[in-house]
């Protein structure tokens, strides 16, 4: 299982994420229907944008999916984020007061 | 964190302190360069001693990236009681402010001001390296007020966690400002520097506190939110109430957080009513949990103040309900799990959770629950409510009293501003109980109109066996009541009579 706190890029999109709360859905994590790989990771080549997932990420956004798995987005791009072909959530959080 | 608000808004402003306003953009390349002189100084941590304003940001975000961790100092204590701290983390680059340079000799591994670090940090190559998210980021001392300082370990994970399980990136409208003068030792000082920058919002800080200084900054930067902790708000109270009708009002403030210790409800029922337009928070939190782990909302507040159902009203006295990323239990000494209104220890769970100290490891049970060492208890609705810490538990007569339920009873008395109640020790009952009460101005109560008060709210077992009067309680930087030095006096006090 990825670990906690690990950041990945997208092959095919400006994409980057932290993951946040890692789950074993996350070995299939995919960006632009791509696979995800670490930060620094040079793309393999010939791989395109799938336009089924190019919806895009919003910076600072968090995205989850049905098993718990949560990753936090560090740098928006033009793909969408997904384990296999299901799609992941924009988490909704009830925002908390100023506390600090 | 830096990053991503460099890359949303890199030109707004992200601090002011002192005269010196910087961008996010600004911050971003100090701490580039700030990196780059603490890796090129071969040290292993960072300690930094002064009063934090620009320098906690820079050097967290400096540290950070260089992958080496940061303890802020306390000023305050001693140069023996610093060098002595100092000597307990492994080489560091110690960075002082210039007043403090004098108590810090050749401690460390190399000693650099301050003003040395900003100014070089402007030049120098700069060094980004991705810190292992299980590395230590920052190592804060506990205050001590009951044993030897111990070193709490907050790793990035930690920290990242608790900032992103609680605050929206981005989220604060461009006219937000906070005002921070929690001292930057203290871990309210370390989840400012980051939730704020991570929310888009402007930090103001306030070195050394002045009420007064305080309510013009307000002004001034058109702050909208505030944490503070009990002694500021009693001081930030005194000032309001003793300016006229059209004295200095706090037109911008939206929010005023409050936490660090108890705050009596007296005191927060009387900022409520001078502050009517403003959302008060109450946040609880530990150092060994980066920082918050409950809030009672502004929402709960007025909630509270409005309600005629005495379970409601009551949680006005509450710390409010754990955020969502943290799980909390209530057990028994057996460890049972206990249920609604049952008083017990209360433990927590979740990532920014750290329940680690340099020199002694994880103190994490086998299932990752952190024993608080606070007596606690749940209401039905989830409401938490702390009852000091178990510590500070009076053993009379193998009764089991917390000094907590007895001073917020004598609080609410009229000529009570503020009181602690300890345990001394007593040949007969093992300890009694001892109240030290400061008066409010002008009152000279009497200790058995006193004693009758607490004795018509409470257990006769919890009359105080004897009230003894002071001008003022003994506090440190945090508003924390140095129970210690109250129980170490009066029992020396016996032993002289």
């Amino acid at each position: 299982m990825i670990k906690n706190g690990t950041r990945l890029q997208s092959q095919v999109c400006d994409t980057q994420v932290i993951v946040v709360r890692s789950a074993d859905s996350l070995d299939d994590l995919r960006a632009g229907g791509v696979p995800m790989v670490p930060v620094g990771a040079e793309a393999a080549a010939g791989v395109t944008i799938d336009p089924e997932f190019s919806g895009g990420t919003v910076m600072g956004k968090r995205y989850i999916d049905d098993t718990g798995a949560e990753v936090l987005v560090t740098r928006a791009g033009n793909g969408s984020l997904s384990v296999g072909s299901t799609p992941l959530a924009v988490k909704e959080a009830k925002p908390l007061p100023a506390s600090d | 964190m830096l990053e991503m608000a460099s890359s949303a808004d890199p030109d707004r402003t992200a601090v002011v302190s002192d005269g010196l306003r910087l961008t996010v953009a600004e911050l971003s390349d100090l701490a580039d360069g700030g990196a780059g002189i603490i890796a090129a100084s071969g040290a292993y941590h960072v300690a930094y001693v002064g009063t934090g304003g620009a320098m906690l940001p820079l050097l967290l975000f400096a540290s950070a990236r260089a992958a080496v961790p940061l303890t802020p100092l306390n000023y305050r204590l001693s140069a023996d009681g610093l060098r002595t701290l100092i000597g307990r983390l492994p080489e560091p680059l110690v960075i002082v402010d210039d007043e403090y340079r004098d108590m810090i000799g050749d401690a460390g591994k190399q000693v650099l001001s301050s003003a040395d670090f900003l100014h070089a940090a402007r030049g120098a190559e700069p060094s980004a390296e991705f810190a292992d998210p299980e590395a230590v980021a920052v190592v804060l001392f506990t205050s001590g007020t009951t044993s030897a300082p111990k070193a709490v370990e907050l790793n990035h994970n930690n920290l990242t966690s608790y900032i992103t399980g609680t605050v929206e990136f981005g989220s604060a409208d461009p006219s937000d400002a906070a005002l921070i003068c929690v001292p930057p030792y203290h871990i309210a000082g370390v989840s400012a520097a980051l939730s704020n920058l991570y929310a888009g919002r402007k930090m103001v800080y306030l070195t050394n506190f002045d009420p007064h200084a305080w309510v013009k900054l307000v002004g001034d930067e058109g702050v909208t939110s505030a944490t503070v902790v009990p002694t500021m708000l009693d001081r930030i109270v005194a000032v309001l109430e003793d300016s006229p009708a059209d004295g200095p009002t706090l037109p911008t403030l939206r929010t005023l957080a409050y936490g660090g210790s108890k705050v009596a409800a007296p005191l927060v029922r009387k900022a409520l009513s001078l502050l009517p337009e403003v959302g008060f928070v109450n946040a609880y939190g530990l150092t060994e949990t980066s920082s918050t782990i409950a809030v009672l909302t502004p929402d709960d507040h007025r909630a509270a103040l409005a309600s005629g159902d005495p379970a409601v009203a009551r949680r006005l006295g509450s710390v409010g309900q754990p955020v969502p990323s943290i799980e909390v239990q209530i057990r028994a000494e057996d460890g049972t799990v206990l249920g609604a209104g049952e008083v017990g220890e209360l433990f927590v769970r979740g990532e920014q959770v750290s329940g680690r100290y340099a020199e002694i490891g994880s103190v994490l049970d086998e299932d990752g629950w952190f024993a608080t060492k606070d007596v606690a208890y749940l209401d039905e609705e989830g409401y938490l409510y702390i009852g000091g810490r178990s510590d500070d538990t009076i053993i009379r007569g193998g009764e089991n009293i917390a000094p907590a339920e007895i001073e917020e009873v004598l609080v609410e008395h009229p000529h009570v501003h503020d009181c602690a109640v300890v345990g001394a020790d007593d040949p007969e009952w093992g300890q009694i109980i001892v109240a030290v009460v400061v008066p409010t101005s002008g009152a000279a109560p009497d200790v058995e109109d006193l004693r009758s008060h607490v004795r018509r709210h409470l257990r006769g077992s919890r009359t105080p066996d004897k009230v003894i009067f002071r001008d003022e309680l003994p506090t440190n930087a945090t508003g924390k009541v140095l129970r210690r030095d109250l129980v170490t006096e009066l029992n020396s006090i016996k032993e002289h009579a």
